[in-house]
């Protein structure tokens, strides 16, 4: 478990940081803390072991300086990070390094030794751990054969495509078994079905391995493939966290919602609804898609043939997260006015609707 | 008075062995020294894996002061100081003390400018795994470095064949005292020319060798 109690970093500003006077005033709303700015601030988290949490937020939000906090490859300003109950703060800077073993990274870029063929980037954390040369060389086979990649163990990084550099970059980190798994963007560089395979492969790192997985983002997409948890950070705070289906169904910060709405595609922009009314003569109603499918479109059918109304799909957005659908449709309603205003004040009750 | 080339080659054989002696020792000597303050001088910068300013600025000081310091005048400044510790001033081993001073300069910039184009994210990739400071400089930064440092290192190379030829007109031995003692004070041409041309040759040698390490290295 990783637990982390009202961390805040302030990184001191220098005359080419990001908080001088000609950058950092206020984009995005962010503060300049007196003497510094303030990239994580005051953060509280707990992440379940074997869970897949994910932290989203746009750039310069502070996902990543939040991540390197967590394996303390940058020490808080204040408050403290706790992995396993133990606080890292306590610990020696030669402690913390035996922690690190036990918390695999994998970056946006990748960040493998060139000078060392994909066995030799693999056997690297296995020597640090002591392991002599055979057996770390079993055993980084055996993390390449997970990740499908035994066949390149001769090649250098330089040789293979981006998604089999990740895929190495996975197995690099996770060959001394860590119990946590931290990935900064580790698909933003890829194409999105390469981001799928590797999305597919962290699955199985957290199912088959049962592997805590902690997973930056700027796409909600990556959030819904594969997270049972999310945090949305804004300007180094996190303003919104709950379960994924819960945060997709019922966005409360605004921010949140923009993300949710962009995964999910469902309702339609204002362009979209001029060019809806321009094209349906008809009532438009917007009914939300969600697990219980009854108190939204099956109620809605029953309500349409009672009141003998007709209906034509005009827009609709539904997907999966975390196995559930969820999502919106948005429907034409053509029939005598009282019919559909029974069907709407019907459906209103039972649950939300948006008529235009 | 021209010299007798029957004989002579000899001589020119015996300066050519001298001045690759004085190259080689020189570059086994600054090329331990420069390494070992470049890793110092990276290490111990700004955001550095071992950041120290007292240090740094020390170093890097030092450095600023010798390296535009010419040559000829190095080795007439620390004449003193190489009296006192080779015990002499004149010959091949008085000439490879200012060679090494001046070049292990040149060798920790070298090595702390291609340090730097090491890509940061490999570090911190190392960092992540929880690699020491030394273990990340000799298993990570070293390696990862080595195709720019042997070019760096063939650069030092070639101009340790330039400062031998130097030191040799000022009473070090090898080629370049070759050249001043028949060359230039006996007015014979031939020798300059032989000079020069082993010169020449020496120094393509060097950067063959060089260019076909660098390749090796960098696998391209
Ligand atoms: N070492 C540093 N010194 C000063 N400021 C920093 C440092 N590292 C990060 N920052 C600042 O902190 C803020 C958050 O950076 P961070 O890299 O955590 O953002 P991010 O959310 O990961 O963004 P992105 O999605 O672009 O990667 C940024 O404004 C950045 O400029
Ligand atoms: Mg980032």
């Amino acid at each position: 478990m990783i637990e982390l109690r009202d961390v805040t970093k302030t990184f001191p500003s220098g005359p080419s940081g990001p908080s001088s006077a000609s950058k950092g005033s206020g984009r995005d709303g962010k503060k300049r803390a007196e003497g510094g700015f303030t990239a994580v601030d005051g953060v509280s988290l707990t992440i379940d072991r074997g869970s897949v949490f994910g932290i989203v937020g746009h750039s310069g939000a502070g996902k990543s300086t939040l991540l390197r906090l967590v394996n303390y490859l940058e020490e808080p300003t204040s408050g403290s990070v706790l992995v396993d109950g133990q606080d890292l703060g306590a610990l020696s800077e030669r402690r913390r390094r035996a922690v690190r073993r036990s918390i695999g990274m994998v970056f946006q870029q990748f960040n493998l030794f060139r000078s060392r063929t994909v066995l030799g980037n693999v056997a690297y954390p296995l020597k640090l751990a002591g392991l002599g040369r055979a057996e770390a060389r079993e055993r980084a086979e055996e993390v390449l054969r997970f990740v499908g990649l035994e066949e390149y163990a001769r090649r250098y990084p330089e040789q293979l495509s981006g998604g089999q550099r990740q895929r190495v970059g996975i197995a690099r980190a996770l060959a001394t078994s860590p119990g946590v798994l931290l990935c900064d963007e580790a698909t933003s560089a890829l194409d999105p079905q390469t981001t799928q395979e590797v999305l597919a492969l962290l699955k199985r790192v957290g199912g088959e391995l049962g592997v805590t997985i902690v997973l930056i983002t700027h796409e909600m997409e990556v959030v819904r493939g594969i997270c049972d948890k999310v945090a949305v950070m804004e300007a180094g705070k996190v303003v919104e966290t709950g379960g994924v289906y819960d945060v997709f169904a019922r966005p409360r910060h605004p921010t949140t919602e923009a993300f949710v709405r962009s995964a999910l595609q469902d309702l339609p922009e204002a362009a979209t609804w001029d060019r809806l009314r321009a094209r349906h003569g008809g009532r438009l109603v917007t009914v939300p898609v969600t697990e219980n499918g009854a108190a939204g479109t099956r109620e809605l059918s029953r309500l349409l043939r009672e009141h003998a109304v007709d209906f034509t799909v005009a827009h609709a957005g539904v997907a999966e997260v975390q196995d559930r659908p969820l999502g919106s449709v948005t429907l034409e309603l053509r029939g005598a006015d009282e019919d559909i205003d029974a069907v709407l004040l019907h459906l209103a009750s039972r649950t939300t609707v948006g008529a235009r | 008075m021209k010299v007798d080339w029957n004989e002579f080659w000899v001589k020119v054989v015996d300066a050519t062995g001298e001045t690759v002696y004085m190259v080689l020792v020189t570059l086994a000597l600054s090329g331990v020294l420069g390494t070992v303050v470049g890793l110092a001088l990276f290490a111990t910068r700004k955001g550095g894996i071992l950041r120290n300013r007292v240090v740094f600025a020390v170093l890097n000081a030092l450095i600023n002061v010798i390296r535009p310091i010419p040559f000829i005048i190095a080795i007439v400044a620390l004449s003193p100081v190489t009296r006192s510790v080779v015990g002499t001033m004149i010959g091949t081993e008085a000439a490879i003390f200012p060679m090494v001073v001046v070049a292990t300069f040149g060798v920790a910039r070298i090595v702390e400018g291609n340090l730097l184009s090491v890509e940061p994210g490999v570090i911190e990739a190392a960092r992540s795994m929880g690699a020491s400071p030394v273990r990340i400089i000799v298993t990570v930064l070293v390696p990862e470095a080595l195709g720019p440092l042997v070019l760096g290192f063939t650069f030092m190379l070639v101009a340790l064949i330039d400062f031998s030829a130097v030191a040799g007109t000022v009473g070090g031995g090898g080629v370049g005292n070759l050249a001043m003692t028949y060359g230039y004070l006996r007015f014979d041409t031939s020798v300059m020319v032989v000079a020069v041309a082993v010169l020449v040759v020496l120094v393509q040698l060097a950067q063959l060798l060089g260019n076909f390490l660098a390749r090796k290295v960098l696998r391209r």
